[in-house]
């Protein structure tokens, strides 16, 4: 049986959150699940346009090609369309490829393959047939980004049947979603942040997977709940970190995953706490925020003492310029001002 | 007329001095008949609206996919885009489960969630189509370069149409193909028309052979009307592929009797002359085909009377199967979104 098989089998091996282990930074996790993955499974293969740079794509593919051989690693032309469709071609034959790009804007020009066929293939099939692929990309943000280099397009796709979309903000989730994103025998959109790229953290030795479509809690209050994932949690949690002396404490909890959506763990805290803001590295509108926002005044709206908040995007384009940029990304304070008011009221 | 009939383009690949036995040329002439015969079936019912599906039927053009599917194994897998019966059939699909699929049922090819223009029969590895020009071709060249990775036996062979080397997917798709020596065959079914619109008003004056050659690819034009030209150069292809050397372009060109979709011909409308498909005709593959057995004394008139016999009586036993099963129920619907 295939590593990718035994692991889906085996429940035994996912772990919800991790403590222990070395300290690694987030890039060397995701390498380290590259690594593993390669070197357990010969239908896994690393592809995408840079991946056998001498730096590796931002680290995370460094030095892979040298290790598993070309014939698993390799650079590709740019074709961003092509390529995915030849990705999911691979995979309805039984092959697990991980497509890498710098940038989920590269997606965009790929959307026919991943909306109109990879996402398909299982439903149009009748289940005769299925895409075990994993297509990762990172958010930019900042030093001139700009309108094409930092879009965070999970609000489009996240409306897409057959897809699972997965957003880590911990080393340790990094590693282990993306195996868990391998093993897994859909179409599995992994968007990273840069931002979030630099941390490190506790991350254990060898395979393990993170559940897909289930939160977890980083922080446990009363006043209010915070939900979301990636860059955008972490600035919500310094937000709680200065609030905190004041009195304020809320359940902060990151989804890990958009689609699935872990529905639960939402409710749950609003139960108790009776307060919501939903936070996203993408637009407000019509996205993960809008769709969260929807849920909850659609299945919880009992448990609401107040209006469902929201702190994604505007509904503008990124600036490059550093000033302007300042205005565009809601900050640690934007975030404070939003959590005070919902408490106040 | 726009487009005539102009063999002196064509390369030749079938020599006159290779000997077929009977049993293979019957085969491909029956072939083609019983596509004809279900098409036109097809279209007889199509009024009644009972086939809710949008079909494109290949009448004219049978000859392309009998030609290929007879050079390929059964292990090697097909892909297609929107016009999938010739295809389908002759790569060995099953005629019920086509006919459940065009009259929307549940033991259709595709549980009644494809229609006409998603059939698969996965097991003689007619393996993917989509309704999305071009949408395929990237995905047999993922198979086919799965097949190189892992040494596995099969090639894949990619039928398109004319327009589909319109998309950026195509090239990408050929690009990636020719630069890794793919074990895959692409076939262009051209027919000069993409739904309504003529070749020269999508595509500058370069044959689309030409085209393709230029990223190092073998590519040929051929007489997409004689399925003896189709198999003969499909088969040093399909070679080419299987022995690693990577792949081939053939542009088959054929043309459709009927409109681009639905069951009729659509001529009269005035965007190409009605004189054109009754010059076609005159080139029929399957009545010349007919024509070159009989003077080479291979077929009889009793043969082809058995033939259309066994046909008729195969194609009314779908038809009556399809009507007669059931349809699927609502619990079908979220199935199958996620595999397991």
């Amino acid at each position: 049986m295939p590593w990718a098989e035994a692991l889906i089998a085996s429940k035994a091996e996912e772990v919800e959150v991790g403590q222990e282990g070395r300290i690694l930074s987030y890039v060397d996790a995701l390498r380290e699940a590259l690594s593993l993955a390669l070197d357990l499974d010969p239908n896994v293969f690393v592809l995408g346009q840079g991946v056998n740079d001498p730096r590796g794509m931002f680290g995370v593919t460094t030095g892979l090609h040298e290790e598993f051989g070309v014939e698993r690693v390799f650079d590709t032309p740019l074709s961003e369309e092509g390529l995915t469709g030849i990705c999911a071609g691979a995979a309805l034959v039984g092959m697990r490829p991980v497509y890498l790009h710098n940038r989920p804007d590269f997606l965009l020009l790929a959307f026919n393959q991943i909306v109109s066929h990879a996402s398909k293939f299982s439903w149009m099939d009748n289940g005769k047939g299925r895409v075990p692929l994993v297509i990762w990309s990172a958010i930019g943000r900042g030093w001139g980004s700009g309108a094409q280099h930092s879009q965070a397009i999970q609000g489009l796709l996240m409306g897409v049947p057959g897809l699972k979309i997965i957003m880590p903000s911990t080393p340790y989730d990094a590693k282990g979603l993306m195996l868990a994103a391998i093993a897994d025998n859909n179409p599995t959109l992994i968007f990273e942040h840069r931002w979030s790229m630099r941390s490190k953290g506790h991350v254990p030795e060898g395979t393990y997977k993170v559940p897909i479509g289930k939160g977890v809690y980083r922080k446990r209050g009363t006043d209010l709940t915070v939900v979301g994932t990636s860059h955008a949690l972490e600035v919500a949690l310094e937000a709680m970190d200065e609030l905190s002396p004041q009195g304020i404490s809320a359940d902060v909890i990151d989804l890990r995953t958009i689609k699935p959506l872990d529905e639960e763990i939402i409710f749950e805290s609003l139960k108790k706490t009776g307060k919501i803001l939903v936070v996203d590295t993408g637009w407000q509108m019509a996205g993960v925020c809008a769709e969260i926002g929807c849920l909850v005044a659609e299945k919880a709206f009992h448990d609401l003492k107040g209006p469902v908040r929201r702190i994604g995007l505007p509904d503008s384009h990124t600036p490059a310029g550093f000033s302007l940029e300042q205005y565009y990304y809601p900050n640690k304070e934007k975030m404070m001002g939003v959590i005070k008011e919902m408490v106040e009221k | 007329m726009r487009y005539p009939y102009n063999p002196e383009n064509f390369t030749s690949f079938h020599s006159s001095e290779t000997v077929y036995d009977k049993a293979f040329l019957t085969r491909l002439y029956r072939e083609m008949l019983r596509i004809r015969r279900i098409e036109e079936e097809i279209a007889s019912r199509y009024h009644e609206d009972e086939m809710k599906s949008p079909i494109h039927l290949v009448i004219g053009q049978e000859s392309t996919a009998v030609g290929v599917c007879a050079a390929l194994e059964k292990t090697d897998l097909a892909f297609c885009g929107h016009r999938t019966h010739g295809v389908y059939l002759a790569k060995g699909g099953d005629l019920k489960a086509m006919m459940s699929e065009l009259y929307c049922r549940a033991n259709g090819c595709a549980g009644s969630r494809g229609g006409s223009m998603h059939l698969f029969d996965k097991s003689v590895g007619m393996e993917s189509s989509s309704a999305i020009v071009a949408g395929s071709i990237p995905t047999s060249v993922g198979a086919a370069f799965a097949s190189q990775r892992r040494k596995d036996k099969f090639i894949c062979v990619s039928f398109l149409g004319d327009a589909a080397t319109e998309e950026g997917a195509f090239w990408e798709a050929l690009n990636f193909a020719a630069l890794h020596k793919l074990p895959i065959v692409f076939i262009c079914e051209n027919n000069f028309f993409s739904v309504c619109s003529p070749l020269e008003v999508r595509q500058p004056k370069v044959a689309i052979y030409k085209k393709a050659e230029s990223f190092g690819v073998p590519s040929v034009q051929i007489d997409g009307t004689k399925v003896l030209e189709v198999y003969a150069a499909a088969r040093q292809a399909v070679e080419r592929a299987r022995s690693g050397a990577g792949p081939s372009f053939i542009e088959s060109v054929a043309y459709r009797y009927l409109g681009h979709g639905g069951a009729t011909d659509d001529s009269a409308s005035g965007y190409r002359d009605p004189a054109e498909v009754e010059h076609w005709r005159e080139h029929d593959p399957i009545s010349t085909f007919h024509d070159f057995l009989v003077s080479k004394s291979q077929l009889t008139a009793t043969e082809i009377e058995q033939m259309e016999k066994e046909i008729r009586s195969e194609v009314l036993s779908a038809f009556e199967h399809a009507i007669s099963s059931p349809e699927p129920g609502e619990e079908e619907l979220m199935t199958h979104v996620y595999s397991d």
